[in-house]
């Protein structure tokens, strides 16, 4: 029986049938995948044949909640979307921050799986259990924050909200799912699966609590967790201070921040969009996800000049980074506004920036026709980059299209696929694996395409005492943050806690909420199995080993300038080893051993 | 006399207040069974705490029938006894503040009572936008901060004679 964090039922949405159920939430992979990624992707793995075409029809899409999502753990508001990902076919989990995972615990559900395909576009509304699925004609092409307001215009006021932008509508591959019209799930394209149901989005406001199994232990551990979390350096102040933007100057500092479509690793202007500039120019306000006492959400706006604009979330290190460094732009205002309109039209600003960056060198090599850019695109023109980014989000003409779809695509149309910085298709963020040995390691392996939030090396190789050009150790190092946060993902809190806390915290404030007997050994055991199956869905749908790999110049063009100058990526020191301590073997297949060690042979 | 005291530009709209004071009054994490609100306008982003004001001239306890609402003339609350509490809902239509409430089962008659002298919800407040203070020491903090402001004022007009 589940004594708590759990609410104990899922929801399933047909959106073909428009047919409605409640189901009871499978006690066996509650326990042994947590919420959220991993039982998502255990969910995913026995209903979908990871073959399909992420946009057809039989894919499917769960919002899901962890057991912490809806109590008073720290940062615990994340909202998980699994699916087949739409950019590059591998298993898709995106999460972001705001309210909507603990409004749609407080209605009674666990999770949403949406099936099937809508006719016409829709919404869907969960008022305390019950569900309707509403028309979303008069939303549809309305921008993300637009549709947050008038859905709960239509719902309740107080209603938390998903949605998507016309990017996902439009089915571009790098869209994004917005909560609360401002909170980003961006990677992998999830917004492009949500489109291709016709699904608009999602309202939910419930009435229910969320049962916490012994709640006096909880409550010890979770003040525990705060306490020790307010006085990390990093969580209790400098995010506050700065947001996630205070890295652009420990980054660019180690020489390990892509410039111009990463043709360098050191951007000289970096002091003119890092977080102090930011703090100083135009941040308003901090805020915070659910629960959260880190607050490293920024709200910006554009002050004056050509840019003067809306109000908005962000920008995050990553967005700053990718508008910024990768395409060689020092004008900070010009980010701003980049982020902004890449969070209304709902798409990714990593792989939106990067991909114009990809544009900018495919222009200036002459490796494109310059009629097809409707401009001039060079590297350091705030301008172009802006127009770009404008262009992508409207879809407009062949090459905003083109733009829309990342840019793997956008390079391999023009003969040059090795110009995209990405891995599995999935452009990566802001930390160059040349300076940062780890992080090539973590790109090349992560199961849904580069990324930086499937274990976080730089916290220790940076941040911590590990050496940051050394490949001793990191492949160790690479596996346990994957188990971890693979965990931590499916628990519902968010990523930046694990700055202060280790897996002892992290598998009290879970074993206390749920009443499952789960130590730090299990939980990192319950993140390994995690991991495992994601693998296992990527096998089945035709990756290999020679899908973990990154782009040849990270591999073998040296670093220009800055202090990791002359360094390359020798990512094949790391990637046996690697398969050998995760138990694999050679072709990156789990062995059988070690599936049974992990009880899910059955998955094979 | 302590009192409550918001600071709306420091919120953040994290929520955890609405989660520990739903904890201390019911065991459970339930916003709906809350007595402070934050209130979230999304398209300018801006969060605004509320809660009880426990007002001098409380209107709660003047309309109240049963005499379940009093003023407690030492600690300066206003209490509720749900034994003499008939639900008739006129404390709710009385306060200028939507702040005595219904909980989470739409029957049972809530507020604020500061948790006897010592507020959940500012322990979890990290930004500081709740306090919980002597009111002499907040208008103080508020005199000075103004008067700081004032003071930049007058040394510009001093430089713009020069
Ligand atoms: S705890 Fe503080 S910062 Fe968070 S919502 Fe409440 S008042 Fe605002
Ligand atoms: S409930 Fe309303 S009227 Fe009564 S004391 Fe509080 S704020 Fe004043």
């Amino acid at each position: 029986m589940i004594k708590g964090g759990f609410k104990g039922k899922l929801l399933r949405v047909n959106l073909t049938t428009k047919e409605v159920k409640s189901e009871a939430l499978n006690e066996e992979w509650a326990q042994k995948y947590l919420g959220g990624r991993g039982y998502g992707t255990r969910l995913l793995l026995e209903e979908i044949d990871p073959k399909i075409d992420p946009l057809s029809e039989e894919n499917k899409v769960i919002f899901a909640t962890g057991p912490l999502d809806g109590t008073l753990a720290p940062s615990s508001g994340r909202t998980m979307v699994i699916t087949k990902g739409p950019l590059n076919g591998a298993i898709a989990c995106s999460n972001a921050g705001g309210h909507f995972g603990p409004a749609l615990k407080h209605t009674g559900y666990d999770m949403i799986v949406v099936e099937g395909k809508s006719a016409e576009p829709v919404y869907i509304w969960i008022n305390k259990g019950k569900v309707e699925i509403r028309s979303a004609k008069e939303i549809w092409g309305k921008l993300a924050d637009e549709s947050d307001e008038l859905i709960r215009e239509q719902t309740h006021p107080l209603a938390e909200t998903m949605t998507i932008g016309p990017a996902g509508e439009k089915l571009s591959r790098i869209s994004s799912v917005m909560f609360n019209g401002h909170r980003a799930s961006g990677r992998t394209g999830v917004g492009a699966a949500v489109g291709s149901k016709n699904l608009k989005g999602i309202a939910v406001r419930g009435n229910e609590d969320t049962p916490v199994a012994d709640p006096e232990a909880f409550m010890k551990a979770i003040y525990k967790a705060r306490d020790i979390l307010s006085k990390d350096a990093f969580a209790g102040q400098g995010a506050a201070m700065l947001g996630t933007a205070m890295l652009v100057n420990v980054i660019n500092g180690v020489g390990a921040f892509p410039t111009n479509n990463a043709q360098d690793a050191y951007f000289p202007e970096a002091n003119k969009i890092s977080g102090e500039t930011l703090r100083e120019k135009n941040l308003i306000r901090n805020e915070g996800c659910a629960e959260c006492p880190i607050a490293c959400g920024r709200v910006t706006v554009v002050k004056s000049g050509p840019y003067k604009g809306t109000i908005g979330g962000g920008p995050e290190y990553e967005s700053v980074w990718s508008f910024g460094a990768m395409c060689g732009v020092s004008d900070l205002d010009a980010v701003i506004s980049a982020n902004h309109l890449c969070d209304k039209y709902g798409i990714d600003t990593i792989s939106m920036g990067s991909t114009v960056a990809c544009a900018m060198e495919l222009y200036e090599k002459g490796y494109m026709p310059k009629e097809d850019a409707p401009f001039e695109l060079r590297f350091g023109s705030a301008e172009a980059m802006l127009k770009a980014v404008e262009l992508a989000c409207k879809q407009e003409g062949d090459f905003g299209k083109l733009l829309a779809q990342g840019s793997y695509r956008l390079a391999e149309h023009y003969g040059h696929p090795e110009l995209s910085m990405s891995a599995k298709k999935q452009e990566f963020p802001a930390y160059d694996p040349r300076g940062i040995k780890g992080m090539g390691l973590e790109y090349a392996t992560s199961n849904r395409g580069a990324c930086h939030v499937r274990g976080y090396g730089t916290a220790v190789e940076v941040l911590g005492d590990a050496d940051q050009y050394a490949y001793e150790g990191k492949a160790a190092l690479i596996k346990t943050l994957q188990d971890l946060t693979s965990a931590l993902d499916s628990s519902g809190i968010c990523l930046f806690t694990t700055f202060g806390l280790s897996a002892n915290e992290l598998a009290e404030m879970v074993s206390t909420a749920t009443g499952f007997s789960i130590d730090a050994q299990e939980f990192m055991k319950i993140g390994e199995r995690i991991w495992n199956i994601e693998k296992l869905f990527n096998l089945k749908a035709g990756f290999t080993r020679k899908d973990d790999t990154l782009p040849p110049r990270i591999l073998n063009e040296p670093i220009k300038t800055g202090p990791s100058k002359g360094h390359v990526e020798d990512l094949g020191k790391m990637l046996d080893e690697y398969y050998q301590l995760r138990g694999w073997d050679k072709d990156s297949v789990p062995t059988d051993e070690k599936l049974k060690e992990l009880e899910v042979q059955i998955l094979k | 006399m302590k009192v409550l005291m918001l600071d709306q530009a420091k919120c953040t709209g994290c929520r955890a207040c609405e989660y520990a004071c739903s904890f201390e009054h019911t065991g459970k994490f339930n916003p709906l069974d809350s007595r402070i609100k934050v209130n979230e306008f999304w398209e300018d982003l801006t969060f605004v705490p509320s809660v009880c004001l426990q007002c001098e001239r409380a209107y709660c306890e003047e309309v109240c029938p049963t005499s379940a609402l009093t003023k407690n003339p030492e600690t300066g609350v206003v209490e509720l006894n749900k034994e003499k509490c008939i639900g008739c809902k006129q404390c709710i239509v009385a306060c200028p503040w939507g702040s005595i409430k219904l909980d989470h089962t739409g029957k049972e008659v809530i507020k604020c009572d500061n948790c006897g002298g010592d507020p959940a919800c500012i322990k979890v407040c990290y930004p500081g936008a709740l306090s919980y203070e002597e009111v002499e020491d907040i208008t103080n903090v508020k005199v000075q901060e103004t008067a700081t402001r004032l003071k930049e004022i007058a040394k510009d007009l001093v430089k713009g004679g020069a």
